[in-house]
């Protein structure tokens, strides 16, 4: 166990010191960041700011990790929280019980994961194109539901899932973290995990060993859109209100960067929730950052693609280490792709 | 061969249908007036199309489009509005950084041997971000060569106009089917796109074909936003999001593989024109919202991806049964 935790935290170094520069970057711009009081039962802070504000994208890569470790991406995610809001916000209106609100919202989710994942295992379509029917589609199939309004509502039920706390912490980070720990569980003290990476490294290979690759590849995108819908529950939570144009607008490439900043990489194989949740966190720490330091936001995204290209190097830098092992490994799955 | 032109034809076919059943429920579509704002209005995107066409031919994908267009936009009308340049010398400015941002991308997919995916994520992020450095706000571009370019059209039989924006598509789309299929690189992205390995083994300069295709890519982008810049007379750095999505849409629903390999330029025309005709029915009908666009183009995706599977299955069956 000490040996696996070690090797655990060598793995994670670069993410470690890249998230442990920017809190202190923060900290040199806002030398309040560290700072922690509790109000009112429930902590304020910064870092507990941070944590909240990135729960959703935390949730979204959770599902993320376990689809692109499956050698798949999931673009509708965006789309499918906007869905999920939409009918939770909708339904609220209309006076449904919360049970039957939340139950539904989640529903919508699986469904739509459901749908990418038969597109993908049984009519072998490629996960990009796949997935990106819905994020076209499920937008518009949003508004449908709202016809077009940004529907608000007041049911403290529901509210308590965006801005409630319990023991001290925010609602968010609570799921958030929840989720984290039974999807850890569920992959790792069972063979589920190994199972997903063996279909992300070669599908045709596992499905000779005997693994039911078209079940498992369905189990991942339907996590993915639970995970998305749960997202987009807490989204609309927070805001009070389900607008179908805004609501994860984008998210589904922030969750996308977050599993790629956490090294699983999108080739399939080997990957880490609890790394891809730690990515979210340095995206959300790099973004409230620049909120805080009181840099204009519009330097946001132009950090974000500085940081996707470093981390590109910085793999395919230690690529180059290897030597020809693992310069080879990437053209033999191409080929295994094309025939 | 003629089994993979068949996503084409039937894309051809749903074109024709479609157009058919406007004109029978609204009778004014019949028109060339409608022909020519379909061309005006979807040039933007069809322009960006033809260079999204070649990046999936080679199997391949570009996300930085929209965020191309955005920031060629903006570029252009602060060089203009705010520096008094020549709109010429603007446009010269912006095809070379858009160009050169396209090979960068190319390169880097090519020599770190990364997913262009997440490599043109990132591009999509910096192009947009550096439109939001340069302003946030919308530059309105006043100058005597934009009213000049505007006022161009060709009348087209029927009072139609076939204005300069929808001119500059149809030369694009002329000269995209001709690079395509008649020269060198056309038959080098094929071969790309087909089998990369094998194409590498025949003597295909990979590395110079995967930059020039994103190099073409990014300067089509960069074409796009002057049109759209023309096409609005502004330029605003949160115009064009999701443009990406609507271009890959309107490749797809034209017959090209997103596999790379099989398609034509001609398609991605069909392909925009039946994403136009869609939003001239809501139009014309006045009670339907917008979104019924998206619905309608994520259904059509989902009936062209089918009907492409089910070739390519039918295909690699007869070609089992021959060799038996």
């Amino acid at each position: 166990m000490n040996n696996s935790l070690a090797s655990g935290l060598r793995r994670a170094t670069p993410q470690l010191i890249s998230l442990a520069v920017i809190l202190f970057l923060n900290w040199l711009a806002f030398p309040g960041f560290f700072d922690l009081r509790i109000q009112d039962g429930r902590l304020f802070g910064s870092l507990i700011d941070v944590l909240n504000r990135g729960a959703p994208v935390m949730i979204l890569a959770i599902g993320m990790t376990a689809v692109i470790a499956s050698k798949g991406v999931d673009l509708s995610v965006g789309a499918v929280m906007a869905m999920a809001g939409a009918v939770a916000a909708t339904m609220t209106v209309e006076g449904y019980p919360l049970m039957a609100v939340i139950l539904t919202a989640l529903a919508v989710g699986i469904a739509c994961g459901l749908l990418n994942g038969f597109l993908v295992a049984v009519l072998d379509l490629q996960p990009i194109v796949a997935t990106l029917i819905l994020m076209v589609a499920g937008r518009g199939i949003a508004q449908l539901i709202t016809e077009g309004v940004i529907v608000t509502f007041n049911d403290p039920g529901l509210i308590f899932f965006g801005t409630g706390s319990f023991l001290g912490l925010p609602m968010p980070i609570i799921i958030a973290a929840l989720l984290a720990i039974a999807v850890i569980l569920l992959m790792r003290r069972t063979a589920l995990g190994l199972l997903i990476e063996a279909v992300g490294v070669n599908r045709s290979a596992s499905s000779y060993a005997g693994i039911n690759s078209k079940l498992l590849l369905i189990f991942v995108y339907t996590l993915s859109g639970f995970c998305a819908a749960l997202a987009g529950i807490i989204a609309a939570a927070d805001i009070r209100g389900a607008d179908a144009n805004n609501a994860g607008l984008w998210l589904e490439l922030d969750a996308i960067l977050a599993v790629v900043i956490g090294g699983t990489s999108l080739l399939g194989g080997r990957f880490s929730i609890l790394m891809s949740v730690l990515g979210a966190i340095i995206i959300q720490a790099m973004n409230t950052g620049i909120l805080i330091s009181g840099f204009p936001p519009e330097y946001n995204l132009i950090v974000k693609a500085a940081v996707i290209i470093m981390i590109l190097l910085a793999q395919s830098a230690s690529f180059a280490g290897i030597g020809g092992l693992f310069v080879r490994a990437p053209s033999a799955a191409k080929k295994a792709d094309a025939s | 061969m003629s089994n993979r032109l068949l996503p084409f034809y039937a894309t051809l076919i749903i074109c024709v249908l479609a157009y058919a059943i406007c004109v029978f429920q609204f009778p004014n579509m019949f028109s060339t007036r409608v022909l020519g704002n379909l061309l005006t209005d979807n040039a933007f995107l069809g322009i960006a199309a033809v260079g999204m066409t070649f990046v999936i031919l080679s199997g391949g994908i570009d996300l930085s489009v929209g965020s191309v267009i955005a920031f060629t936009g903006v570029l252009i009308a602060v060089l203009v509005g705010w520096y008094g340049v020549h709109p010429l010398t603007a446009f010269v400015i912006a095809l070379t950084i858009a160009t050169a941002f396209g090979a960068g991308m190319g390169a880097i997919i090519h020599y770190l041997d990364v997913p262009a995916f997440i490599v043109t994520l990132a591009g999509m992020f910096l192009a947009r971000g550096m439109s939001f450095v340069i302003t946030t706000e919308s530059i309105p571009i006043n100058h005597e060569f934009y009213t000049a370019l505007q006022g161009l059209y060709y009348r087209m039989p029927g009072g139609g106009r076939l204005n300069f924006v929808g001119g500059v598509m149809v030369l694009v789309f002329l000269a995209g089917i001709v690079v395509a299929h008649f020269t060198k690189f056309g038959s080098y992205v094929y071969a790309i796109g087909g089998n990369r390995t094998s194409a590498e083994l025949m003597g295909v300069p990979v590395g110079r074909t995967t930059i020039a295709i994103y190099a073409l890519s990014g300067f089509l982008s960069g074409l796009s936003g002057i049109v759209f810049s023309l096409y609005t007379s502004a330029g605003y750095s949160l115009s064009a999001v999701g443009v990406e999505l609507d271009t890959i849409a309107a490749v797809v629903i034209g017959g090209t593989l997103l596999t790379g390999g099989v398609g034509l330029v001609a398609g991605t025309f069909v392909g925009v024109i039946i994403q136009g005709i869609i939003q001239t029915y809501i139009v014309f009908d006045g009670t339907l919202s917008s979104w019924w666009t998206k619905i309608v183009v994520g259904f059509l995706l989902f009936a062209f991806i089918a009907l492409q599977r089910l070739l390519v299955y039918l295909s690699s069956r007869k070609a089992l049964a021959g060799e038996h």
